[in-house]
């Protein structure tokens, strides 16, 4: 890679930046509530994600428990199952997931990895969150309305999801989508803004092939989310229009316990392709982020470049767009036009090679480096037998034919929690170890970190990879109890336990890292600048945490791609962005 | 090295996890042995990139740990190594998707001489109908659906006339005649799923959809409603009994038109 002779890059002239026309908080408030500062916006949407996300773990406890004990709990009847699952798949997409790669790791980490002082529109950032907030309390107002929240399953599917036998028809569907629609508009707003800062906001120097994988992951996940998101917000405001107002978008004319009701003519797959059209790029929205993000990761702590650094990003940007062309594989037995299928299978295998292109890039790195077993690569490597093994799954659901058997039965639930649920948090986990330091100057503990790593990794693998086999023998997905089927023997029940005691086991895990995260704020090792001497800007800014502006006068120049580690010759194994070339040499 | 052992362990177990598992898939009762034969196909193939992969990454952990002394080499990109991979990767995939859409043609295909059977989903129970000696299925709308006329068969339809009306009780289903199941719901989603004949399909409100399999041998089978369909899901069952040719006449003697039911509640 040409960026690598360092020597040929020409001076670049010094930057000699004029105090920008940034904002300045005047006080507490807008130091730290209504902040525009894209640091503290960060920091306030991992606090929000993070809990809701520990409201889904509760929930998910309870399904298990019910799963493993049927009837044991009085509190868990099927209404209220139906509520949790619900809930569950929801929190974790949508308001964890997604809010935390795009509102968290993007805000904190593209202005200060491209060299930017803050995004480029603060003001429309700080609403986002504060949007996004938002959502979050409608949708947790739920819990509390009459008749409680919905129980739809996460995909919402009409007619069921307005109608009376599905629990929360009265108010929590109506909230659902209305918090739906306001995380819509709030990330629109927060996406915008990373997608013209990283086209718009880069510092001299900082080419886009330039730019660490971290940043490429989320920006790619954005200009997707951007375009994603628009099908599902269509398809909220119609459903609400069919619940509220009585039109008929969805709905043909159907028979609701023996009533007929006024509906007619309206398209109840109509729902189901919009939903998809978002929800499969939703899949990637979230695994992109953490495909750069683990990137990153691997690199820094194998001290060594990524390896086929273009590959990875062509990878990352054909992903982003075969995801549009795959979004009827979550529809094969819907009772779309068969022939469709032969399309989408093909389409979804495709998506296969770029993915596994990026797998094989992430092992080939760690050959012939020098491995640091620290935590975020452990989770790194967590994440990479966690996707793998998804990954994999994936082809099986993929192919039309395997798909028919298969769909709606546990293997499903097995194999997207593998693929974005367990690999994209053992990214989240592995950045915030990784970058918590910048982010309050102290270092987590490790050895809690270890064990944190250890519980949640081996314990979320023995909590999926067994339950693919439940799916296999037939046992459908979304039954608040099996009964008496002749087809499942009872050792299904015991590995139904089994699964459950590894679950209660890596919720509970969780609260060393919350502990992990409190106590290291005020007792965790000083970190320094650099604590992993990494390469990438943000680990040369010229305070820890980083200042306001992030940057002094001047803004980094940047000299060189984000992976110059063991670059034969040097001294040091790294050499920063922003080194000049003379500097570089020197040391 | 303890941990490139226990990613080694990983792949290793789960690779005996599947071998000894006592789950697999339920004793095949229909003709798509070639589904079975595609879930294995990918086993095997997935099973071998997984066990590949994973191995690897624990000898790299194994082998190439942080040391005193140690220094990473620096290779930036390998061309020639990483179009191998694309290109044995697109074989493997492609290797998989024959075989699944050769299948899924079969699958799409009805063949010609199939009986049709309608499967009518309401919250939760199943319904049937056959067509009766005229052998046609007459015309059904959800907007027709009473307490007299469950299923919602179009009373000005003459051809619903002889149609016979299985409302709550077992279908059967004569071995070894492939059969066009076609699915109608008068609420909400449904889908029409028995494990032993691989193949299920949605019920969707305002569609007729269709799928066809021929059952292979004898005996009652358990429907379960595989699209979620509210609070009363997982109690929404049936059973299909597969009969001889014989027994299938006798059933099919005792049930009931249309216009007889009609009939009797009037």
């Amino acid at each position: 890679m040409s960026d690598v002779a360092a020597e040929l890059v020409g001076p670049v002239p010094p930057a000699e930046v004029p105090e920008l026309e940034l904002y300045h908080p005047r006080s507490w408030i807008t130091k730290y509530v209504f902040c525009q500062d894209a640091k503290v916006i960060a920091i306030q949407y991992s606090a929000t994600a993070m809990s809701i996300g520990l409201v889904a773990l509760v929930l998910s406890w309870l399904m298990r428990l019910q799963l493993a004990f049927p009837g044991s709990l009085a509190l868990i009847d099927n209404a209220s199952y139906y509520q949790f699952i619900t809930m569950h798949g929801m929190i974790m997409v949508i308001y964890l997931l997604t809010a935390l790669f795009l509102g968290g790791f993007g805000n904190y980490l593209i202005p200060l990895m491209v060299g930017a002082r803050d995004m480029v529109f603060p003001y429309v950032n700080m609403v986002s969150y504060w949007v996004y907030l938002l959502a979050v309390l409608v949708l947790v107002a739920g819990f509390f309305a009459p008749g409680g929240p919905t129980g739809a399953g996460w995909t919402l599917y009409p007619p069921q999801a307005i109608l009376t036998g599905t629990p929360g028809r009265d108010w929590g569907i109506i909230l659902m989508l209305a918090s739906l629609i306001l995380f819509i508009i709030g990330f629109t707003m927060g996406g915008l803004n990373y997608v013209v800062t990283v086209l718009q906001g880069r510092t001299r120097g900082m080419t886009l092939m330039r730019m660490p994988l971290t940043v490429w992951g989320i920006f790619t996940a954005t200009v997707m989310a951007l375009l994603a998101f628009p099908a599902l917000f269509v398809a909220c405001v119609m459903m609400l229009l069919d619940r509220v107002l009585g039109t008929s978008f969805f709905m043909p004319s159907v028979v609701e316990l023996g009533q007929q009701l006024t509906y007619s003519g309206g398209s109840p797959i109509l729902f189901q392709h919009l939903f998809w059209f978002f929800g499969h790029p939703e899949v990637y929205i979230v695994a992109l982020p953490a495909f750069g993000i683990v990137s990153d990761l691997i690199s820094t702590h194998a001290r060594k470049n990524i390896f086929g650094y273009r590959m990875m990003v062509w990878a990352i940007v054909a992903i982003g767009g075969l995801s549009f062309l795959v979004w009827a594989h979550h529809m094969y037995i819907s009772g779309m036009n068969p022939y469709f299928g032969f399309f989408f299978a093909t389409t979804t295998l495709i998506i296969a090679v770029p993915t596994a292109i990026k797998v094989y890039n992430w092992v080939l790195t760690l050959w012939r480096a020098d491995i640091r077993l620290t935590v975020p690569m452990l989770f790194a490597l967590g994440f990479i037998v966690t996707f793998v093994n998804g990954g994999l799954s994936g082809l099986f659901l993929g192919n039309v034919v395997v798909d028919v058997p298969l769909s709606a039965t546990m293997f499903v639930v097995a194999h997207f929690h593998m693929v974005m649920g367990v690999a994209p948090i053992l990214v989240v986990f592995g950045g915030i170890y990784h970058w918590y330091p910048k982010v309050t100057g102290r270092m987590l503990n490790e050895t809690l970190g270890k064990l944190h790593f250890w519980v949640t990794f081996l314990g979320a693998y023995a909590i999926f990879f067994p339950m693919h086999y439940i799916g296999l023998l037939g046992v459908p997905r979304r039954y608040y109890e099996l009964g008496q089927t002749a087809f499942v023997p009872p050792s299904a029940a015991t590995l139904n336990v089994f699964i459950t005691v590894a679950a209660l086991i890596v919720g509970a895990a969780q609260l060393v890292f919350l502990f992990n995260v409190i106590w290291s704020l005020f007792r965790g090792k000083e970190a320094g600048g650099n604590p992993w001497r990494a390469t990438t800007l943000e680990w040369q800014t010229p305070q820890t945490p980083p200042g306001h502006g992030n940057w002094g006068r001047e803004l980094p120049v940047v000299y060189r791609w984000a992976y110059a580690y063991s670059v034969p010759g040097m001294t040091q194994d790294f050499l920063p962005q922003n080194q000049p070339p003379a500097a570089a040499k020197a040391a | 090295m303890v941990i490139g052992l226990i990613l080694a362990l990983v792949a290793i177990g789960s690779v005996l996890f599947h071998v000894l598992s006592p789950w697999w898939l339920t004793p095949i009762a229909s003709n798509w042995n070639y589904i079975d034969a595609t879930i294995a196909i990918t086993f095997w193939i997935t099973g071998v990139v997984f066990a590949a992969v994973v191995l690897f990454m624990a000898y790299c952990v194994f082998r190439f740990r942080h040391r005193p002394g140690q220094q990473a080499a620096y290779e930036p990109e390998n061309k020639r190594l990483e179009w191998w991979l694309a290109i044995v990767t697109g074989v493997g995939v492609a290797t998989l998707l024959t075989p699944g859409l050769f299948v899924w043609s079969q699958f799409v295909t009805v063949p010609p001489n199939a009986s049709e059977v309608e499967v009518v989903g309401q919250q939760w129970l199943w319904s049937f109908r056959l067509p009766g000696t005229s052998g046609h299925l007459g015309t059904s709308e959800a907007r027709f659906v009473s307490p007299e006329n469950p299923l919602g068969l179009n009373p000005s339809d003459s051809r619903n006339r002889d149609n016979i009306i299985i409302v709550g009780d077992d279908l059967h289903l004569p071995v070894g005649k492939p059969v066009k199941v076609l699915l109608r719901s008068v609420d909400v989603i449904h889908d029409f799923y028995v494990p032993e004949f691989r193949a299920k399909m949605d019920l969707m409100p305002g569609l007729e959809t269709r799928f066809w399999f021929t059952p292979t041998r004898t005996g009652t089978f358990e429907v379960l409603c595989a699209g979620f369909c509210g609070v009363g899901h997982p109690q929404m069952r049936g059973n299909v009994v597969v009969d001889t040719e014989d027994d299938y006449r006798v059933w099919l003697q005792k049930q009931q038109t249309f216009a007889q039911l009609s009939a009797l509640k009037q």
